[in-house]
């Protein structure tokens, strides 16, 4: 089985957001970037089918050069190879047909990409990539197992959960669940050092054009003080809630 | 010309977000002096529509009951082509952000989900959206022939502006499933964090399991979804379906109340555009107080059951 995990480079979650020039730009400076935390549990699950059923685990990246220790991270925890698809990353539509192109000229089995990105939060690349290859796409994915051609995934859904069952190829978005958050893969020294012998290519873009664009940014209004409430006078709460917040 | 909107349903009837983004939807049509019509999926009380402002709906019934993402889409895909519709309306819930990608990708479409406004530019249209996980707002132009809102939970809210409604029952060629469903599980009859209008939460300053009667008592009182904390879900407490945060599910509900939960970033980030916050904290140097509205500092196990027994007394005479 060959597998394509997809990775998104995001800023690490206790990252302070600020931005830059005129609040267009988000500023890096001083920020940690790592592997968006749902794409670490879809690497993690794509390595325990390397281990299991012998899968060979591609990993691929749209975007630019800062993201290669990202992906070099993911050869230490043991990816075979890595791609990175050498344009920014400003349009999850643009990004779904770079990877379509990509994975029309270079088949997988198994397309394992995240819930969502926790910079953009769009919940939106796994499921355009999957409809223009027009295959099957499970999202929130929270298990998934493979026989053969087959795959079973079963997804969150509000209130509980769905099983589904499907033929590969596949594009599933993962998260917490696939696999358990003490079995993340960490890279060890071991690891580390064989990702410098592995393939990485930084392949030209297909130049898909960007139909949406982030033009200015903005932080939240500061928020008003808290308005404390006596311990001992529930009352109060109720009051407020009801006639001030209209909430109750 | 038109603006068509996706209005869920569920067992044959619509469901409680349709109101919002019916409301969104003619809202935006008014503003753009054209037809708001909706597209729905088996349901029998699809006329609702008319009371949020919706002139037509195309009830389309000869699809599956079961939500089913690949054949709803293509669905979606026909009645956009068919009516030159430039303006997509959707929701943020499960299903409907697994079909907007696909309805995208179908279309060609731009898309901008988690949309806290009406577009405020229509030239080049221009949207504001959360985004870091409600770190910021990124005010989003979309550039495309067709462009898809995926409006936020309860971030437009219902506005009631009866119109006459036509509804069109009918059926529509559509693609074949991608997918076969073995199973589903549902806690029946119990609020939903996505669909809650409020959701009582817990953390790690409940100390254990045993102690969530208080967390599901108030939520009753409330008719209120309960969540927790990741570490809740993580020691198995609680189960991981209701961890949210930045990790977990994304709450933006009317009111969210905290008991126990300190309010580190990534606990925030997942739970800050909820509209009123109430914190029960016995830490005052908790950073939860920071992004509160209301707050009581005090012992969870002796607030909690006082304000379940008052709000029980205050819902029954009101
Ligand atoms: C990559 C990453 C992602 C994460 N994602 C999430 C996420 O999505 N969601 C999330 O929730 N967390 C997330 N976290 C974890 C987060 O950093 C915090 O550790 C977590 O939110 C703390 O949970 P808590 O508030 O329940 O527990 P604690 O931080 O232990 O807080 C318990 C609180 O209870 C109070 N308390 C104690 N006793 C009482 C009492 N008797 N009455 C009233 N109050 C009392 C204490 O004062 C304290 O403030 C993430 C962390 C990382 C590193
Ligand atoms: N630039 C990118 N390159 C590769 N994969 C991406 C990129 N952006 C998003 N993805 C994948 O799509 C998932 C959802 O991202 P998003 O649609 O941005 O929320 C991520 O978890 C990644 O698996």
């Amino acid at each position: 089985m060959n597998i394509l995990v997809c990775i998104s480079h995001v800023p690490d979650t206790t990252s302070k957001i600020n931005f830059v020039e005129n609040d267009t730009q988000f500023d890096t400076n001083g920020v940690q970037f790592v592997i968006n935390p749902n794409d670490e549990f879809g690497l993690t699950r794509a390595i325990w089918f390397k281990e299991k059923q012998g899968a060979q685990v591609h990993v691929i990246h749209v975007g630019t050069a800062p993201a290669d220790p990202t992906l070099r991270k993911c050869l230490a925890i043991g990816a075979d190879k890595a791609f990175r698809i050498d344009t920014p990353a400003i349009d999850g539509m643009a990004v779904a047909k770079e990877l379509a192109a990509f994975v029309a000229e270079n088949p997988y089995d198994l397309i394992i990409a995240g819930r969502e990105s926790i910079d953009y939060n769009g919940a939106m690349v796994p499921g355009m990539l999957a409809a223009l290859l027009d295959i099957a796409f499970v999202p929130n994915c929270v298990g998934l197992e493979v026989d053969g051609n087959n795959a079973v995934a079963e997804r969150e859904i509000d209130g509980g959960r769905e099983k589904l069952k499907g033929s590969l190829p596949m594009v599933i978005g993962g998260q917490k669940g696939l696999v358990e958050e003490s079995d993340l893969k960490i890279p060890n020294m071991r690891g580390i050092m064989q990702a410098r012998q592995k393939p990485f290519e930084v392949l030209s873009p297909k130049g898909s054009e960007n139909t949406t664009k982030d033009v200015l940014f903005e932080k939240p209004a500061p928020k008003a003080a808290v308005k404390l409430v006596p311990a001992d006078d529930i009352d109060q709460l109720i009051e407020l809630l009801h006639k001030e917040a209209n909430v109750i | 010309m038109s603006i068509l909107l996706f209005a869920e349903s569920e067992n044959n009837k619509l469901k409680r977000n349709a109101a919002e983004i019916a409301s969104y939807g003619a809202a935006l049509a008014g503003e753009l002096n054209k037809d708001c019509v909706a597209v729905s999926f088996n349901a029998d009380n699809a006329q609702e529509l008319g009371q949020f402002g919706v002139s037509k709906v195309f009830n389309v019934t000869n699809v599956p009951q079961q939500f089913d993402a690949h054949v709803y889409a293509s669905v979606l895909t026909h009645y956009i082509n068919s009516l030159g519709a430039t303006h997509i309306i959707l929701g943020s819930s499960a299903d409907a952000k697994f079909l907007a990608p696909l309805v995208a990708a179908n279309t060609d479409a731009a898309y901008a989900p988690n949309v806290v406004a009406l577009p405020h530019e229509q030239q080049p249209l221009t949207v504001r959206r959360t985004a870091f996980t409600n770190k910021a707002f990124a005010n989003t132009t979309l550039t495309a022939e067709v462009n898809i809102i995926g409006v936020g939970n309860n971030a437009f809210g219902t506005v009631e502006q009866a119109v006459d409604c036509v509804v069109e029952n009918g059926t529509v060629e559509h693609a074949a499933s991608h997918l076969k469903q073995l199973s589903i599980s549902k806690e029946t009859g119990k609020a939903t964090i996505a669909d809650a209008d409020v959701v009582v939460s817990g953390g790690r300053g409940l100390k254990g399991p045993e102690h969530w009667h208080l967390v599901e008592d108030l939520a009753e009182v409330l008719d209120a979804a309960t969540a927790c904390s990741k570490p809740v879900s993580d020691m198995g407490w609680r189960s991981h379906d209701e961890h949210v945060g930045q990790t977990g599910k994304p709450v933006s509900t009317n009111l969210y109340i905290a008991i126990g939960i300190s309010g580190a970033i990534q606990h925030l980030a997942g739970v800050n555009a909820s509209k009123v916050k109430v914190v029960i904290n016995n830490d005052p140097e908790a950073p939860f107080f920071k992004a509160a509205d209301y707050g009581i500092v005090g012992d969870a196990f002796e607030v909690v059951p006082v304000l379940t027994e008052k709000l029980k007394a205050f819902k029954a005479q009101s």
